[in-house]
């Protein structure tokens, strides 16, 4: 016994075939929770454009020419930025589906169900996102 | 008695195969492997002339520090005849006795009762005892249990699991006994059947090798010590000032509160103890006990 041998971590992602239900929500929330905070920033970016606006003319606003209107003008043409937004909602349906589902667990009501609550949560967010898509797809008319 | 009789005679028995082994290096097992792949082809006529010449294919980790060709920790290879209602042990266990004495591994009881051989078995924590070949995939590769040292084989070095075990003084701990010579610290049934499933603990370290927090946390408790203590703070019989010390051990930094509800350690509890279900509840008492609003 004068030696052992650590063997690391066993169970990384090359072992992604046998993760489990819970596993998988706990990966998915923890994703999930880090594009929202990206998304955070980025729009902070985006919205602050509504104080140069602001401070300009406000007969640009009414012509719709100012730099916040122009901005997010700009963005919706772009064909990635709206396929983005499909993804936003996506991971914002699901983080708070599953966020539900967490809340649940803490309060100790249904954890035999909790894989069940995990699948029902990854089915709706896809059905939402799919009926989402006409919306951001065609939706926004410049 | 007969096991304190036996125990003394256990590390010869275990050594005594494995001697002549370390002196040649790993040439005797190798050539004992020769012979078996050379026999597996008479084995196998042998056995397919009788009506089950089923076999079971297993690949086992390897390592011994003190033997030259297992320091770099492989896996070897073992067709073990089936036989119905074979489980993992027995399946290792004939490879032990058959093929290759120096292959290691603990086990006792061989019903699942002493939480012994916890095994990492196609990828999952089990006990070989518990687990019937038929039901795995083959090859079935036995693995130790993940996140714990290695010492030799399959055997773990389990001191960092019964140090957490221990933390949570995992005995019970009530000064006060009732008045009279003869009376019993009774336990109302209630308690006795919301207590119940958390006093089936083994001591396996399934769990704990299961849990991916405890894997990148060494302090946290894991899931066993703190169903531990779910035991022992949710028995009644003890005074409130020993289930509030109790809590305060769980509600530390790597305490309860490093559970992230993965239910890891519930799938693979060969007690079917609904662990996350516990530590869920013990984190409510701890808010219940910090939180006042009055």
């Amino acid at each position: 016994m004068s030696q052992s041998y650590n063997r690391g971590l066993i169970e990384d992602f090359g072992r992604w075939k046998e993760f489990s239900a819970g596993m998988w929500a706990w990966i998915f929330h923890k994703f999930t929770g880090w594009m929202l905070i990206g998304y955070l920033f980025t729009h902070i970016a985006v919205l602050s454009t509504a104080i140069g606006a602001a401070a300009g003319d406000p007969a640009a606003i009414q012509q719709e020419t100012d730099v916040y209107t122009t901005t997010i003008q700009g963005l919706e043409s772009l064909f990635i930025i709206r396929v983005l937004e499909v993804g936003l909602l996506a991971v914002a349906v699901f983080h708070i589906l599953n966020g539900l589902r967490l809340l649940m667990v803490d309060l100790g009501v249904g954890l035999s169900a909790q894989d069940k609550s995990f699948y029902a949560s990854l089915v709706l967010t896809g059905i939402i996102t799919i009926a989402s898509v006409p919306t951001f797809m065609d939706g926004v008319a410049i | 008695m007969s096991t304190q009789q036996e125990q003394p005679q256990e590390p010869e028995s275990q050594e005594a195969p494995e001697d002549p082994e370390m002196r040649g290096t790993e040439s005797p097992q190798q050539e004992r492997l020769k012979e078996k792949e050379q026999g597996l082809a008479q084995e196998e006529a042998v056995d397919e002339s009788d009506v089950e010449g089923e076999t079971v294919h297993l690949k086992v980790f390897r390592y011994d520090p003190e033997v030259e060709g297992k320091q770099e920790p492989r896996f070897d290879d073992f067709y073990v005849p089936f036989e119905k209602g074979m489980t993992v042990l027995d399946a290792v266990m004939y490879a032990r006795d058959e093929f290759d004495s120096s292959l290691t591994f603990r086990h006792s009881c061989r019903q699942a009762v002493c939480g012994s051989d916890a095994f990492f078995v196609n990828g999952r924590q089990q006990l070989g005892c518990k687990t019937q070949i038929s039901d795995l995939k083959q090859p079935v590769r036995i693995e130790p249990l993940p996140h714990q040292e290695v010492v030799k084989d399959l055997v773990v070095d389990m001191d960092h699991f019964y140090d957490q075990m221990h933390a949570v003084e995992p005995y019970f701990q009530q000064e006060e006994l009732p008045d009279g010579d003869l009376e019993e610290q009774r336990q109302s049934r209630e308690n006795r059947e919301k207590v119940k499933m958390s006093t089936r603990c083994i001591w396996c370290a399934a769990c704990m090798s299961s849990c991916n927090i405890a894997a990148g946390d060494n302090e946290y408790l894991g899931p066993a010590a703190i169903n531990k203590a779910y035991r022992f703070a949710m028995d009644e019989r003890e005074d409130e000032e020993i289930k509030e010390h109790r809590l305060r051990i769980v509600e530390q930094e790597h305490g309860v509160w490093r559970c992230q509800t993965q239910f890891s350690c519930t799938e693979v509890c060969p007690k079917d103890i609904p662990l996350t279900e516990h530590i869920q509840e013990l984190k409510r008492e701890a808010v219940k006990k910090n939180l006042k609003f009055w």
